[in-house]
């Protein structure tokens, strides 16, 4: 039987997109009132962990462009988070007396965005002379970018006037981030990363991951494509960073070392790699599974890892492994 | 002016010479064989004109123009499309995606009409999601577009590589060895394959192939390697009968 005789009959049923970018605008502008009445009516703890939950979406589904689409193993997650942290942190406490009422919204987005432009230049700047390595080799580069910022972070007071802390830590940072920057921000990251890969235009990025050679034998700049996924990704780990440093109002280089990378790359790969949807799930339950556990006190980690474990075990692909929840179809991936 | 022609071309690994003063010259519409031992320097051409090893002398020029030493995406983008020995498809990635991912260059929008998902993206990916499905008809593999590339069976896989190659719209499409590892059957069958797509697309196809019988029938001229040495060229008589092919594959004659 044919599967398919035209390509019309493989859009039958499809919700145009008009209709779902209304959809998109739709939802982010519902976050508004969905979010004012979280800040009244919800308990500060519960709202922590949603918006924490928020920007493990944001990293997780950022390092998957990297890791898991793209196929360049990357320990580096939590150093472009880091950059986009304290660019937000340092200019909003630095400017917090002068910031205030009908002013802050637009200045918050404009830091948010310029976070995610120092991590994404940062991308560029590490992209282009490590992507010339591979597995292993890619891994331990960027493993070594995390931990370089790390160490400056620790060691830099402040930059001229600004305030950056050094080792004791950037604090008092003004509480700006709130259920709807961060939600806002997990439609955003989420519809464009999954636009881009799942499109004419992105589907080079998983030729990368399958087969390099054929890819560059196929016309695709590889090269191009490595350093566009580090820069994306770069980019959302950034903005998730200004939106973390917001949430607590605290700073510690500490944060940002390579236990935290790996905590990102164990919900890419828990996720399933590749599967966008699977990132947000892994990120979801490995947020709330350890605000859970607390009752276990000590033992927390350990139940952690164990999960873990038995996860690997029983499910190695992650939980969708290559696929997607919904948009069946447009994936096509097996 | 021959659509791609190669000069004197030739190789050496740290001294060791691989390839040495080779010459070629394919038209549209040709297919060509490219035949020889083992080891003989075959792949090592192929390499070289699509970009993977930078010659050490000579001079590939297709349309005319010098293409050697040029990185493998931009020589696929002057119009030279391969497949290789060892089957290199996008394993994890459905029949349909693998083609269409051969449509990359084709794609005229930009980022911004993706991240919208402008009209004229959805045009441009329907009419390649056409042409996809399009050809894929041709090489008889039409359902299985959503199977992923790896769970298809061997011939069809080599099939699935050379309309992944069309894809990218070649003036010159080079077959490494594309009937390895069938039976003699799907061989007669890939011949005939082959053929059609070059009356259908009108591109110049270069074939490597080991066994002799089969090419014999197919191709118009023929060039035979050994040792990195042209030690034959000329139509599939000239070379069948020239007795220094009939050397280097069945060994000196004892007097």
């Amino acid at each position: 039987m044919d599967q398919a005789a035209s390509a019309t009959m493989l859009h039958r049923g499809e919700v145009p997109a008009w209709a779902v970018n209304l959809g998109v605008g739709i939802v982010i502008a519902a976050l508004i009132p969905v979010s004012i009445s979280f800040d009244k009516y919800i308990d500060n703890y519960v709202l922590d962990v949603l918006i924490r939950i928020g920007v493990a979406i944001i990293l997780a589904v950022s390092l998957n462009l990297i890791n898991g689409i793209t196929g360049q193993f990357s320990l580096g997650h939590a150093g472009f988070m880091a950059l986009g942290a304290y660019t937000g942190g340092v200019l909003l406490k630095h400017y917090q007396h002068q910031i205030h009422g009908a002013l802050l919204p637009p200045v918050f987005i404009g830091v948010t965005i310029l976070g995610g432009l120092v991590a994404a230049i940062a991308g560029l700047i590490v992209g282009i002379p490590t992507l010339r390595l591979r597995g292993d080799y890619l891994a331990i580069a960027t493993l070594g970018f995390g931990e370089i910022i790390t160490v400056v972070l620790n060691q830099i007071e402040s930059i001229g006037k600004f305030e950056v802390g050094g080792s004791a830590g950037l604090h008092n940072i003004p509480h700006v981030t709130n259920f709807f920057w961060t939600y806002a921000w997990v439609v955003i990251c989420v519809v464009v990363i999954a636009r881009l890969v799942y499109s004419a235009k992105g589907k080079p990025f998983f030729a990368v991951r399958e087969d390099e050679i054929a890819a560059a034998a196929m016309g695709i700049d590889t090269t191009y494509y490595k350093v566009a996924a580090f820069v994306i990704g770069a980019f959302f780990a950034g903005v998730a960073g200004v939106l973390s440093a917001t949430l607590s109002g605290n700073l510690d280089p500490g944060d940002f070392n390579f236990v935290k990378s790996i905590v990102i790359v164990v919900m890419v790969v828990l996720g399933g790699s590749g599967s966008i949807t699977g990132s947000v799930l892994a990120a979801i339950l490995l947020t709330y599974l350890p605000e859970q556990l607390r009752a276990f006190e000590d033992w927390r980690l350990v139940i952690y890892a164990l999960l873990l474990i038995v996860m690997m075990l029983v499910r190695p692909e992650g939980l969708l492994g290559n696929r997607e929840l919904w948009w069946k179809r447009k994936t096509a991936m097996v | 002016m021959a659509l791609l022609e190669i000069k004197n071309l030739g190789i050496e690994f740290r001294g060791l010479r691989a390839l040495s003063g080779f010459n070629f010259a394919l038209d549209q519409g040709e297919l060509v064989g490219l035949i020889g031992p083992n080891g003989a320097g075959k792949t090592t051409v192929f390499n070289i004109v699509t970009g993977v090893y930078r010659p050490t002398a000579g001079d590939v020029l297709l349309d005319g123009k010098s293409i050697a030493g040029m990185k493998p995406f931009r020589v696929n983008r002057r119009g030279i499309a391969r497949t290789f020995q060892n089957i290199r498809l996008f394993g994890g990635l459905s029949v349909l995606d693998n083609v269409l991912i051969g449509f990359n260059q084709s794609v005229a929008h930009g980022f911004l009409g993706t991240l919208v998902r402008s009209r004229r993206q959805q045009m441009e990916e329907r009419l390649h999601e056409e042409e996809a499905i399009e050809l894929l008809r041709t090489f008889d593999l039409v359902d299985r577009l959503h199977d992923s590339a790896r769970t298809l069976a061997y011939g069809p896989q080599r099939r699935l590589e050379i309309a992944r190659a069309l894809a990218t719209r070649p003036k010159v499409l080079m077959l490494d060895e594309p009937a390895a590892g069938m039976n003699p059957q799907e061989k007669m069958d890939l011949m005939e394959l082959i053929g059609a797509v070059r009356r259908k697309f009108n591109v110049g196809i270069w074939l490597i192939e080991h066994d002799m019988k089969l090419v014999m029938s197919v191709c118009q001229r023929m060039t035979v390697l050994d040792h990195g040495e042209t030690i034959s060229v000329g139509t599939p008589q000239q070379v069948q009968d020239d007795p220094k092919v009939i050397e280097a594959y069945l060994g000196k004659a004892e007097v």
